[in-house]
């Protein structure tokens, strides 16, 4: 950047046009077996067998697309030498930005309760928002009950949709055969869910990172189908529906006599119930949060953190690390637990639909995407996934395939999350936060 | 007796299938330690690409022999090379960027691609199931037993025939490219030590992206067969074979090529047996509780050698 | 030759350790006094971590017995122990050879989770402590001084809230070494600690080690290459060669010992075997 001629001394400052043209030829020749093979062509159902459909131009357009993608890399991106692309920040600046953005990190949380807490008061704040609302929270009780196996023990689950989906058919099931309410329920949905925690967790948690992921998946899986097949007690693929919806402390949310509107004295309407849901799920998550929290700082919730860092050195300090992951193992599936009663009692209906392998790994991608251990990340993720979910709302059939793009980009991206510093959970003088690279990531390096 | 033949054969072709699809994930995980997550959706790519190529060739059952197999072999050939176009670019576009960084990012970057194949092909060519017309008809007899009951015949197609007999021979092939050639060789290398392989001049970059297009070959075989065998297809194929696939390679021992086949064996045998006697609703609950059986029970696998833990 | 102790800590009896055809501790006896800095020492591959993995239970031993005893005479046979029991119940902690910290957390944090079991009583496993009780509160004050009293020894106190893995490595030894220490143990076993240490870090070493056999009653037994450190401060060195001991006494003796010379000298094999014959004979008459 200083000197003209050393900077041009420097390798690929100047296009190699031969180099260039042969790389778009290359990728022209992958884009065209890629796309030119599944866009170009497609078969459809015919009279008497299949048909070709024939998409030549579309196909065309995507390649084109690709190919121009890739020389405008090539002259605005890779052109430049390494180092200089990005403007250099000076490091006085860089340090001052990072206290900033440390100071907006520590108020950003009250900040975001405060107006989680007035939210539905808001003028602008309808029907929709609301929903929506409640929905990016459910997302973030999941994402807090996952980070505490994924971020903290550094186990990564994939299956954790099952402990969701235990703690939704629970409540169904107990109100329907036993006449349950929500609240003698949510308690049991959770036990249930640890309880269960615990039994697929016991034989499988000494398998390292992969695998055990994989396991979890299969578990994940197997909960799904049995929850497809036993037809005569979940229902089947028809699901369960007429779940009871949850009542004020015995108020029902109903027009008319003994309901919550008359008994406030309130003129009737249909958005206190939504409300109403809206701070119960508010305050699950919160809970977890306090429980989360509260249990870092306690002497499970650092051996948690140490056995993501090293179980080997936990086992020589005499830590029984099946029970460490076990307690992780029951808590995060507790919280599932929670997040799927309240999911049952919201929907009033739930088949084992909703519990597909992509809901884990939605979980999963907002917990990564956070920042694994981060509360704050997990709000922050789940706020840009759920909302870039209904921003793509029109377009409903690319949805997943941009959510799944994104999950590949964020990741490389950056590997360690959003927010990826870790703050010590008891200290003497002064609290530092630990820089990502020091962190281990769970099992397997 | 008769029907235990039948579920015999019928399980045995299966199996070839997985053991197929599990070389892939076998290799990959051998080289790099990494589940491929993606590799059974690029197994359904394949397929739907085999289903292309055989409705352009406007192949039908009345086809003669010598031109069936003519433009089967043209079809493999396509659906091969295009699948390995696929591995070859997912390895270089997600997974490359993260080598060395922490073990889990691959994995999740593996399902985003995952999720990615099944919804562009949902996307591209409909989510509904692909019915496929048998191509290759008939069979051999092998027994036939009368009783009360009526006739129970034993017999196996010529499809199996094909699927067995296809199987055994790129398998041989494989396995002399992993003995005998210098990329077999480089990738044992990069198995065993991959900075030092890099320090004895292989490029393991080149040698990891060969693996990722030998196992999307086999996978793209694997397609064909699972298209020629069910005639039907559909955009989720993928996640389902290639958890089954996948146990079949922990199951024989992951990075053993042998293993991976035996392992496909055992895990087709099984779910066909447990179709055949028990439930077929709860097939695949037997496939993935095989998987946490092997896992803890057998983590290194029928072939595999056992990990000492190093303190 | 048996080095005599009076009141071992740690008694180990005909130890067998088999790796498939390899024979890597072979018919090992030999005791660790309860006062004493107790050195396993020989050339590189003479089985001295698997010796360790033995004894702190990551390994299970082909054969023989591994016994602790603490001063009330309590016993207690290692190689029947899971290896989390073992520092938790029979009181013997190690460190290891390539370090091994919490590296993401901060050095008071890692001596936190070294007492990590009597915290764990102390919040009534985890229901009291996640109410507050008063209780816990106070056990966990406790467990910050013994930590302040353990970073103070080892010279870490302006490190507390450090990450463990950006503190240089003569720091890490350390850390690990008061980590280990926070467990309280009877036994503390040292996996080459001098290793990559300067001389000024090495010696910090030695008063820490001598440190802790003066003031906390803790018996040490350390494999070391360092013959500074061995000689320095040992009571009672053990020499292992192939997996076999081939010495045992004090510094003195094993200073003049021929075998240990002829093992680390690197004699021809047939010449080892005369010179260990005419100690036998030696011995033997």
């Amino acid at each position: 950047m200083t000197d003209s001629t050393n900077s041009d001394s420097r390798p690929g400052r100047h296009l190699d046009f031969g180099k260039v043209a042969k790389d778009l030829i290359v990728t022209a020749l992958i884009a065209t077996a890629i796309f030119g093979s599944t866009i170009a062509f497609r078969t459809v159902s015919a009279a008497g067998g299949l048909r070709l459909e024939v998409r030549y131009d579309l196909a065309f357009y995507v390649i084109a697309v690709v190919v121009i993608g890739r020389l405008l890399l090539w002259l605005f991106i890779w052109s430049k030498p390494p180092g200089t692309s990005a403007v250099e920040m000076p490091v006085s600046i860089k340090s001052g930005l990072a206290k900033v953005t440390a100071k907006v990190g520590k108020g950003f949380g009250p900040t975001m309760l405060m107006f989680a807490l007035v939210f539905p008061f808001l003028p602008f704040t309808d029907r929709y928002l609301l929903d929506l609302s409640i929905l990016i929270l459910t997302y973030v009780m999941l994402g807090w009950g996952l980070n505490i196996v994924v971020g903290l023990a550094g186990l990564l689950d994939l299956g954790y949709v099952a402990f969701y989906a235990i703690g939704a058919y629970s409540y169904a099931l107990l109100a329907q055969y036993f006449g349950f309410s929500f609240w003698m329920c949510l308690p049991l949905a959770g036990i249930l869910a640890a309880f269960w925690g615990i039994i697929l967790g016991f034989p499988v948690l000494r398998l390292r990172g992969d695998y055990l992921a994989i396991v979890t998946l299969a578990f994940g899986e197997i909960i799904r189908i049995v929850l497809l097949n036993w037809y005569q007690f979940t229902g089947g693929p028809d699901g369960l529906s007429g779940i009871p919806r949850p009542s004020f402390f015995g108020l029902p949310f109903s027009r008319g006599e003994g309901g919550f509107s008359d008994f406030f004295g309130f003129d009737y309407s249909s958005m206190h119930r939504i409300i109403f849901m809206y701070f119960l799920i508010l305050a699950l998550a919160l809970l977890t949060n306090f429980v989360t929290n509260r249990l870092r700082r306690l002497p499970i919730g650092r051996a948690w953190e140490a056995l993501r860092e090293d179980e080997i050195a936990c086992r020589s300090l005499g830590l029984n690390t099946t029970s460490v992951k076990l307690t992780a193992f029951a808590i995060g599936g507790m919280f599932a637990g929670f997040a799927g009663s309240f999911f049952a009692t919201r929907q009033g209906f739930i088949s084992p639909e909703s519990f597909t392998f992509i809901e884990s790994a939605l979980i999963l991608a907002i917990v990564v995407l956070g920042g694994m251990g981060s509360q704050v990340g997990v709000v922050i993720a789940s706020i840009a996934m759920i909302g870039g979910f209904e921003v793509f709302r029109e377009a409903e059939q690319f949805r997943m395939l941009i959510f799944g793009l994104a999950m590949v980009v964020i990741m490389i991206w950056r590997p360690r999350g959003l927010i990826s510093t870790r703050i010590p959970s008891i200290f003497l003088k002064e609290k530092k936060a630990v820089s990502a690279d020091m962190v281990a990531q769970g099992e397997g390096h | 007796m008769e029907y235990f033949l039948q579920q015999l054969i019928n399980g045995i072709t299966l199996g070839s299938i997985y053991g197929l699809i599990a070389i892939g994930y076998t290799m990959v995980y051998g080289i790099i330690g990494m589940i491929n997550f993606a590799h059974g959706d690029i197994f359904m790519v394949s397929s739907f690409i085999a289903l292309i190529v055989i409705t352009a060739l406007g192949l039908t059952i009345s086809t003669g022999l010598g031109l069936t197999i003519l433009a089967l072999i043209l079809v493999l050939v396509t659906a091969m090379v295009i699948a390995s176009v696929y591995g070859w670019t997912t390895e270089r576009l997600a997974y490359r960027p993260l080598r060395g960084s922490f073990r889990l990012a691959p994995l999740i970057t593996a399902i985003g691609i995952s999720i990615v194949l099944q919804n562009y092909i949902q996307i591209t060519q409909g989510a509904r199931v692909k019915p496929l017309q048998p191509i290759i008809a008939d069979g051999y007899t092998i027994m036939t037993r009368v009783d009360a009951n009526g006739e129970f015949a034993v017999q196996i197609s010529n499809m199996q025939i094909l699927i067995i007999v296809v199987t055994i021979i790129l398998m041989t092939i494989f396995s002399l490219i992993i003995a005998k050639t210098s990329l077999g060789r480089a990738q044992r290398a990069c198995e065993q030590d991959r900075k030092m392989a890099s320090l004895l001049g292989i490029n393991v970059d080149r040698t990891i992206s060969m693996t990722f297009v030998m196992g999307a070959a086999l996978a793209a075989v694997a397609g064909l067969m699972f298209l020629l065998y069910y005639g039907v297809i559909d955009f989720f194929i993928g996640f389902v074979a290639g958890v089954k696939a996948f146990t079949a390679a922990v199951l024989g021992g992951i990075g053993s090529l042998p293993g991976a086949m035996l392992g496909g064996l055992v895990i087709g045998l099984i779910e066909t047996f447990w179709s055949a006697y028990f439930s077929i609703e709860y097939k695949d609950v037997a496939a993935f509780s095989m998987l946490a059986i092997v896992l803890i029970f057998l983590p290194q696998g029928l072939l595999g050698k056992p990990e000492v833990e190093k303190v | 030759m048996t080095h005599v102790v009076d009141d071992p800590v740690l008694t180990v009896e005909h130890l067998n350790m088999r790796f498939g055809g390899l024979l890597a501790v072979d018919d090992l006896s030999f005791d660790v006094g309860r006062r004493d800095i107790t050195a396993l020492i020989g050339p590189n591959g003479a089985g001295k971590t698997t010796v360790f993995n033995c004894i702190t239970g990551f390994y299970k031993p082909t054969e023989g017995r591994i016994t602790a005893r603490h001063e009330g005479g309590k016993t207690f046979l290692l190689e029947r122990m899971d290896d989390f029991k073992i520092p938790k119940i029979a009181k013997v902690a190690r460190t290891f050879q390539n370090i091994r910290l919490f590296g993401g957390m901060t050095v008071l944090e890692n001596l936190m989770v070294g007492q990590h079991n009597t915290l764990m009583v102390a919040s009534n496993y985890t229901f009291g402590g996640i109410f507050g009780l008063s209780g816990y509160k106070k056990a966990e004050k406790e467990a910050v001084e013994l930590a302040k009293y353990w970073m103070d020894q080892a010279g870490l106190t302006q490190r507390a809230d450090d990450a463990a893995g950006d503190l240089p490595y003569g720091e890490q030894r350390k850390l690990e070494i008061a980590r280990a220490m926070c467990t309280k143990p009877k036994l503390l076993c040292l996996d080459e600690p001098a290793a990559g240490l300067n001389p000024r870090e090495s010696e910090e070493l030695n008063k820490l080690l001598l440190f802790i056999r003066k003031e906390r009653d803790t018996g040490v037994l350390l494999i070391e290459h360092d013959m500074n450190v061995v000689m320095g401060i040992s009571d009672h060195i053990i020499v292992l060669d192939y997996g076999k001991k081939i010495a045992d006494g004090t510094p003195e003796e094993i200073r003049n010992d021929p075998s240990v010379i002829a093992a680390y000298l690197g004699v021809a094999d047939e010449e080892v075997e005369e010179v260990e014959h005419e100690i036998e004979e030696g011995a033997s008459s």
